[in-house]
């Protein structure tokens, strides 16, 4: 059996967490630079607060249903989904971070009652960190997505949802959308839709040949999986990323070069200093511009390009040489641009990286350097020490709605009133 | 009930990270004799161990005022909060009542609990079903710091 653990509304949970008289009220999460909805509570869900929606779009529905608003606060998230995890692993045999607020746990060699030690799980989560999960337990990974989403659905399931006799499943497949099968997708969503397939039921029914014709292995493994056939093998170490971005949308319209190589280069550091926290190199970097799509009375442009390395790297110099490259030839006079973007790709572990004989870097001196760098910005805060190319003004978000950073920076105080 | 100097609560997660560790026994020869200590050697302390039960439930919780004095909390204190304690009659807790978070020695009685301040010049307060209440957390470790 197969467990999945997801956290519910987790932004608007986390929030709660430190306020405590929000539990029962809407509440939303912004984007970065408060653009668009987020993350909803059940309450603001039912104000008709859509995901994804721009944040100016649903202003007077936050006015008139008093809806609290959070700007993202990554840095609390990151942590309590790290307790979230910690406290799941130390209950079951081992667990498989899906997401920020999800997991897989295997629950292989444990003994029933298996709905039981669910409800246990998501009592300990809630009461140890404060978060709020749903539970779902099934014979596949794809069954206990969908075991997970009644949880949440059904109030009297007390939070955990144990799938497994095959008369169940069958009355629970007849009864669920097939677009919110996971591995369905919306391409695929909309194909069954225009062949009228409803449920999740209905795409079981189709015949093996006809999935694998038009789906491919893919979705066969979804097929197979919906009828209690494990077919999406548990992965218990996070797999290596394949690229690794940093891209923001800005306040205003940016139409200087200089003023573009500077957060060019901020971000090109960003994804350099995650690149040697995950023992990594890279081969190629690319940096990316687009002007504001929501000015049609305006000219478009969305350009990128890519710079291939002659060898693999992990320092920031390097990194942020080519990306300011780059930047130089995508960038175009006279745009307004509203969005920029620095991508690393051909990611591989530093371990295995093969030195060019002729190399013109001293990679040993190279990465003292940037042990250095990476000491001096933890010990002393984000932005300490950076390259020049980056200027002295780091890009601020727009984050009016900011909630302090209670868990990760001593300085973020939340301060309560006694009585 | 006294107003002024209000006791103010800061919330801090744990880095276990970094550790500082404090050698028992032992120390490196360069050449020579072995140390005849090194047969014995234990592990090193680690305050995080011994202070930190359960990281994933524990929080930092900085104090400000000076209700509950007598218990030994004082203005500027940082309290270990671990959250995975069952609340007992009797625990010092990060508490939230109508609207606000205290620290408490929490008392429970039947259909009400008492928050008791340990410093005369504040009141104890009465909260049943009629108040907002929560015990957010146990307070397990007091650490003070001497300037």
């Amino acid at each position: 059996m197969y467990g999945l653990c997801d956290c519910n509304n987790f932004y608007a949970s986390c929030e709660r967490v430190f306020r405590p008289d929000l539990v029962g009220r809407p509440v939303v999460v912004l984007s970065n630079n408060d653009g668009c909805i987020i993350a909803r509570s059940n309450e603001a869900k039912a104000l008709g607060i859509g995901m994804g929606q721009p944040f100016y779009q649903v202003r007077p529905l936050i006015e008139r249903g008093q809806v609290t608003v959070f700007s993202a606060n990554f840095a609390l998230y990151g942590d309590l989904s790290r307790r979230v995890m910690a406290t799941l692993r130390s209950l079951v045999p081992g667990i498989e971070v899906y997401s920020i607020d999800e997991a897989f746990f295997d629950l292989r060699g444990m003994t029933e009652p298996l709905d039981e030690l669910g409800r246990t799980i998501g009592r300990t989560i809630r009461r140890n960190v404060g978060i709020p999960v749903s539970i779902g337990i099934a014979p596949t990974k794809t069954l206990a997505k969908i075991a997970s989403k009644l949880a949440k659905q059904y109030p009297r399931l007390n939070g955990c949802c144990y799938m497994h006799r095959p008369e169940d499943i069958a009355k629970v497949l007849g009864r669920f959308p097939l677009q919110e099968v996971w591995g369905i997708g919306r391409r695929y969503g909309r194909m069954f839709d225009r062949m009228g397939l409803r449920t999740a039921q209905q795409f079981v029914d189709l015949p093996q040949e006809w999935v694998r014709a038009r789906m491919g292995v893919a979705g066969l493994r979804t097929w197979s999986e919906l009828q209690g056939v494990e077919c999406i093998s548990f992965e218990q170490l996070p797999p290596r990323k394949q690229q690794i971005t940093i891209s923001r949308t800005f306040p205003r319209e940016i139409t200087t070069r200089e003023e573009l190589e500077r957060i060019v280069a901020e971000f090109a550091s960003m994804c350099a200093e995650k690149l040697r926290g995950e023992g990594s190199v890279c081969s190629e970097v690319q940096s990316y511009l687009l002007t504001n799509r929501h000015r049609e009375d305006q000219p478009q442009r969305y350009e990128t390009s890519l710079q291939l390395l002659s060898e693999p790297t992990d320092s920031t110099l390097e990194i942020v040489r080519q990306a300011r490259i780059a930047l130089r030839q995508v960038f175009l006079p006279g745009y307004g641009y509203k969005k920029a973007g620095v991508i690393l790709s051909q990611i591989t572990p530093a371990s295995e990286r093969q030195g060019s004989l002729f190399s013109p870097v001293d990679i040993q001196k190279q990465s003292r350097l940037m042990q250095v760098l990476d000491t001096v910005n933890k010990t002393h805060g984000k932005g300490t020490l950076v390259v020049a190319a980056q200027g002295t003004e780091p890009f601020r978000m727009n984050r009016e709605h900011l909630s302090p950073r209670y868990t990760t920076d001593w300085k973020e105080l939340l301060v309560v009133k006694p009585r | 009930m006294a107003q002024k100097n209000n006791p103010t609560l800061t919330f801090h997660a744990p880095d276990l990270s970094s550790r500082q560790e404090i050698p028992v026994a032992g120390g490196e020869v360069k050449a020579g004799f072995p140390s005849p200590a090194d047969d014995f050697l234990d592990s090193p302390l680690d305050l995080n161990r011994e202070l930190v039960h359960n990281p994933a439930a524990t929080f930092f919780v900085r104090v400000s005022g000076d209700s509950m004095a007598g218990d030994g909390i004082d203005d500027g204190d940082l309290l270990i909060v671990d959250r995975s304690v069952t609340p007992y009659d009797g625990c010092i807790a990060v508490c939230y009542v109508d609207g606000e978070f205290t620290v408490k020695r929490v008392r429970l009685e039947k259909g009400c609990a008492w928050l008791m301040p340990s410093n005369p010049r504040y009141r104890p307060i009465r909260v049943d079903a009629g108040n907002e209440f929560l015990i957010w957390g146990i307070v397990r470790h007091v650490i003070k710091t001497f300037k």
